[in-house]
């Protein structure tokens, strides 16, 4: 079984690497969305699928850290190379994270709900109204791609999707060994019964913390990639309609799974990619998506083909 | 000083308004523990049915009939239908509210075209009152005094009904009160159905001076949450004091700092998730 499955992902490994050559431009933009918002997706399944963690903000970090690469790259510092920006752009996440964190971890359950949307809302007002600073609704548009060593640049549409690709499969890796570490048990250990952690003697608030900073981490990673993919950052990329759109994909394609959120986010961008261009109905589509996937596959996708309730990775 | 008086006028109407949409979401969550992310559809649902009708009976009476009779019909139905199976699963509530705001705002972008609308004000509340050099729309006063005859006709039913002190027991012991022979999910439908009747009237008072247009059901959701979070979730008064904090300081912050003014809701909100996370009047 382990041998079929480290075939099954040689094989997916040799065919994205040669998938620039197969695929139109456009098809390879697509992929290219998809990996992004797989790496947001489990970025939020480490807080809701792996520790119990419900956030409805996580757009908050994805968008910050794009606006943070966007300034600095028009406004501050026009010809920066990719290290400082990505450096500059963690680091203003990171100190979100930890503020942000800092804040909502003294609730639970649904009034985390709430606090994760207003506080990702605050950023979302500012990007929106402090027009002389974001450019308000219309965003921040031309922002470029920077260069790499050896005269690569990020510009190149093929540079670009092996550096996505990159940062996608290193992180999930780095997931998938974080999850099996005894850090990942003790999260799902704090997901299933936390009270009983605190009895075990673990610092359950400082697990908390940790894997809260790192999935904004992570996020902000997406958001930067995000952004550069676009050359454009707007007040939709904090908003709650994303942040709505990326708990969809965690839970459509199966929360606490390490591949669910990956095969979500698949499926939600391949499907708006194809909605959108056949009906201009689809805003109406993707609510019926929302309404049927809570209704009938409330364990994702992987839980629906593991066949069995809460199907755990 | 003009100024000031004015803004506060202006502040305490919009107020009023959000009380009007804000209660309904407080008090669902409070019984319910949903977070309703479809509440400003009601709003928009109420706006645009007001709309129609007034434009084909010419009615103000039977266009607030008709909105509130939407508002609640379409609550009715996404109560019973669907959100009482996630009883308890506040992650399913979120998703699948959240999917019937994309759904109402298609539905109601194909029934009522994309270009915002005002309701026409009634002839009667049409003109100003006149201080000196304070000028204030006679319609922003009944506004005002519509809502707190809203907010005493609403504390009265919680605190002096059979169906209010049921209402109340639920949102602190939902066990017990079952235990107490409530019909618990008959009282979530009323309560939800209530709340959405309120916010579809609101969408008929608020017609005529914030306006109907897609993206209403957004923004009334946003100002809707920023007032139960700072009053507290399934608080009454706390609605209506977060309300009169936020209508006043949303109408001043756009009027001093136009480019901060949304800010201006949200930092304050954030200040006291800080020092209490339950809000002011929350437990």
């Amino acid at each position: 079984m382990t041998w079929i499955r480290a075939g099954a992902v040689f094989l997916l490994l040799v065919s994205l690497a040669v998938v620039p050559w197969l695929l139109s431009p456009y098809d390879v933009g697509i992929l290219v969305q998809v990996m992004i918002y797989a790496i947001f997706a489990m970025s939020l399944d480490l807080l809701l699928g792996y520790t119990g963690l419900p956030s409805l903000g996580h757009a908050a970090y994805f968008g910050l850290a794009g606006y943070a690469v966007a300034l600095i790259s028009t406004k501050l510092w026009t010809g920066a190379a990719l290290a400082p920006l990505v450096v500059a752009g963690l680091a203003v996440t990171g100190a979100a994270g930890i503020f942000f964190a800092l804040l909502a971890l003294r609730t639970h359950g649904v009034y985390f709900l709430m606090i994760t949307l207003a506080l990702a809302q605050v950023l979302w007002g500012i990007a929106f109204k402090w027009r002389s600073l974001t450019g308000g609704d219309d965003g921040l548009p031309g922002i470029r791609r920077p260069e790499l060593a050896f005269g690569l640049s990020l510009a190149d549409p093929t540079i670009f999707y092996f550096a996505v690709l990159l940062a996608f499969v290193l992180i999930t890796a780095f997931l998938h060994v974080l999850v099996r570490s005894p850090f990942g048990l003790a999260l799902k250990g704090i997901r299933d019964s936390e009270s009983r952690m605190l009895a075990l003697g673990y610092n359950v608030w400082l697990h908390k913390l940790i894997i809260f900073v790192l999935a904004a981490l992570m996020a902000g990673i997406a958001g930067m990639l995000f952004t550069f993919y676009n050359h454009f950052v707007s007040p939709s990329d904090l908003s709650l309609v994303l942040s709505a759109k990326v708990l969809l994909m965690v839970t459509l394609g199966g929360a606490g799974t390490l591949y669910g959120p990956i095969l979500g986010a698949f499926a939600i961008v391949m499907l708006e990619n194809m909605l959108s261009a056949w009906t201009e109905r689809w805003l109406l589509l993707l609510g019926l998506l929302y309404v049927a996937s809570v209704t009938w596959a409330p364990n994702g996708i992987v839980g629906f083909l593991a066949g069995r309730p809460g199907a755990q990775d | 000083m003009t100024f000031w008086i004015i803004q506060l006028f202006n502040g305490l109407s919009f107020a009023m308004l959000l009380f009007l949409l804000a209660a309904g979401l407080s008090v669902v969550f409070g019984v319910m523990k949903v977070i309703n992310l479809a509440h400003g559809s009601f709003y928009l649902i109420g706006g645009y049915v007001a709309l129609s009708v007034l434009s084909a009976t010419g009615s103000f009476l039977l266009a607030a009939a008709a909105a509130v009779l939407a508002g609640a019909s379409v609550a009715a139905v996404l109560q019973t239908a669907f959100l009482r199976r996630f009883y308890d699963n506040e992650l399913a509530q979120v998703l699948l509210t959240f999917g019937f705001l994309f759904i109402i705002a298609d539905l109601c972008l194909v029934v009522w075209g994309g270009n915002p609308q005002a309701l026409p004000k009634p002839a009667l509340l049409a003109g100003s009152v006149v201080f000196g050099e304070i000028v204030i729309p006679v319609y922003r006063l009944f506004v005002t005094a519509v809502g707190l005859l809203f907010a005493g006709a609403l504390w009265l039913l919680f605190e002096k009904t059979r169906w209010g002190a049921m209402a109340r027991a639920a949102v602190d012991d939902p066990e017990m009160c079952r235990g107490l022979g409530v019909n618990v999910p008959v009282l979530c439908t009323s309560v939800f159905v209530a709340g959405a009747a309120l916010a579809a009237f609101g969408g008929f008072m608020g017609g005529s001076f914030v306006g109907v247009y897609p993206g209403a059901d957004f923004e009334i959701l946003l100002y809707s949450f920023v007032v139960v979070i700072i009053g507290g979730l399934g608080s009454l008064p706390g609605a209506f004091v977060g309300s009169l904090i936020v209508g006043l300081l949303d109408n001043f912050g756009k009027a001093l700092f136009p480019e901060l003014s949304l800010f201006t809701i949200f930092a304050p909100m954030a200040l006291l998730l800080a020092v209490k996370p339950t809000g002011l009047f929350g437990k």
